[in-house]
């Protein structure tokens, strides 16, 4: 039996996983799967921050959109400073992201507790942002996770071309007239998009796997673009339907954990399958 | 109109001088670009494409490199893609006719089956449709150089086309090469085995961070010059 408060949840995780999924699928392509869990952490400071002007303001502490522009900001924000790190050609990116992903957590943790000390702040649930909710996810929630998937796919479909020559040869699609900086300024663009609206339902810690375990699995069973493409966006939203359930079938499981987990499920699946 | 001149060409790695005031006219046929390692025989060509910052003016046909892109063909090292990419053969080649219609949607037939020829003039038309990742070094080679014949280029720099390949795939790219420059293409490649230059090329650019020599290979190709472009360690 599926009540209201489940259908939505699993709705608008279907919708996330979507949407990841087909983002995922070229973020695993062009080797941005560290950069997204950088952002994905640098947000957190950006979403405590949000929390406090709000409190100062007096708004409604509960409410999503300020919170998780706060969260885009310092995302954004993390992002930039990785690429500013890699540019100095001292350290590389691998390192850079290391530094970026902690610091910008730190951060985030002690203005947490901080916020968290606040009467208003406590309302927000801001803790919620590390493992992520969904079961607490409203039908606003879920319409809001529904066009960011239909923008994700129509956005990915059509810049198909172009994102994959940029994944495949970079300087071969530049010397064929792509606006190549653009072209990954999109696609970045996108990965934060999916990273910051992930982060109610999967949580900071969690939402790479959104990104790219479906990607992961649908490569292993195919061996041509658009059909990774396809299989990538179905796997996601199959692994948020069934952690959704799952998660509702079982209290006090976490939604994101659940969605991971099935996604997880999938891809050792896969491994299997690809061996026979 | 040369395909290709360049005058006053500087690249700087950071503080250090990769090229240093390269001024070259290149001509019609085969020419090779030979010197030694870290001579910058890959940045010459990355910087006269735009995809490395330099300074100086290069021309293509007498005009900007914006305006003669649809004329200029790129066949980079095999090493610098992913070929654990999920795409078959046809797809790469078939990625040289996107521009040509649009950056958007399904590739016209009409655009598939010119890839399609490409592979099949390099000999890979048998294998199509098998999946990049499945294909030998030199097999990967053919299909970037049917990319790289895609494109239907009036100018084609290419960056050792024939690095790591076996002994048939060598002999049937330099006839690739060779049938390019009857038909009026102009080819420009990094070359390696000195060996084989007199055989392959009319044309030679001998560079070591500047131009030693350039001309034809019966002039510049001395083994006075080679001592100069390559140090004396190369002349025993």
């Amino acid at each position: 039996m599926i009540t209201h408060n489940t259908l939505v949840v699993v709705l608008g995780c279907a919708a996330l996983g979507v949407a990841a999924g087909a983002v995922g699928c070229f973020a695993l392509l062009r080797g941005r799967a560290l950069l997204a869990d950088a952002m994905g952490h640098a947000a957190l400071p950006g979403v405590v921050a949000a929390a406090l002007l709000g409190a100062w303001w007096d708004t409604d502490p509960r409410a999503l959109p300020p919170l998780l522009i706060g969260g885009a900001v310092a995302g954004a924000l993390g992002l930039w400073a990785v690429q500013a790190l890699s540019a100095t050609g001292r350290i590389r990116q691998d390192a850079a992201i290391a530094v970026v992903l902690a610091s910008f957590y730190a951060l985030g943790v002690v203005g947490l507790s901080v916020v968290q000390a606040m009467p208003a702040g406590a309302q927000a649930g801001l803790s919620h942002f590390i493992l992520g909710q969904a079961a607490t996810m409203r039908a606003e929630d879920a319409w809001a996770a529904g066009l960011l998937a239909a923008f994700c796919l129509a956005s990915t479909v059509a810049l198909f071309p172009r994102l994959r020559a940029l994944c495949f040869d970079a300087e071969f699609a530049a010397l064929q007239g792509l606006n190549i900086r653009r072209t990954d300024a999109a696609l970045m663009g996108l990965i934060l998009l999916v990273c910051i609206a992930g982060l109610p339902a999967v949580g900071l810690v969690l939402v790479v796997a959104l990104l790219v375990l479906p990607a992961a699995t649908a490569r292993m069973l195919n061996q041509r673009l658009p059909g990774m493409f396809m299989a990538s966006a179905a796997l996601g939203g199959l692994s948020g339907v069934l952690g959704a359930l799952l998660s509702a079938g079982h209290a006090g499981w976490p939604t994101g954990a659940a969605v991971v987990l099935v996604g997880t499920a999938f891809f050792v699946a896969s491994l299997l399958l690809r061996r026979a | 109109m040369a395909p290709l001149s360049i005058h006053h060409l500087n690249v700087f790695y950071g503080q250090t001088p990769a090229l240093a005031d390269i001024s070259w006219e290149v001509p019609q046929g085969l020419t090779a670009i030979i010197g030694p390692n870290g001579a910058g025989k890959s940045t010459l060509l990355k910087a006269a494409l735009g995809l490395i910052p330099s300074q100086g003016e290069v021309r293509f046909f007498g005009t900007t490199l914006n305006a003669a892109r649809a004329r200029i063909g790129y066949l980079p090292q095999r090493a610098s893609v992913d070929w654990d990419f999920p795409a078959s053969a046809l797809d790469v080649v078939a990625m040289a006719r996107t521009p040509r219609t649009r950056w958007w949607g399904a590739l016209p037939r009409r655009e598939r089956e010119a890839a399609r020829a490409a592979l099949a003039e390099v000999g890979m038309e048998a294998l199509a449709e098998r999946p990049i990742g499945q294909l030998s070094g030199g097999q990967q080679q053919r299909v970037f150089l049917a990319r790289c014949l895609a494109q239907e280029a009036d100018l084609l720099l290419m960056d050792e086309p024939l690095a790591a390949v076996d002994a048939a795939t060598e002999r049937e790219i330099i006839k690739i090469l060779q049938k390019l420059a009857a038909t009026g293409r102009s080819v420009v490649a990094v070359h390696h085995d000195l060996a084989s230059v007199p055989d392959i090329f009319e044309h030679a650019l001998m560079l070591n961070g500047r131009v030693v020599a350039a001309g034809r290979v019966a002039d510049v190709f001395t083994p006075a010059m080679i001592t100069t472009t390559y140090g004396a360690g190369l002349a025993a």
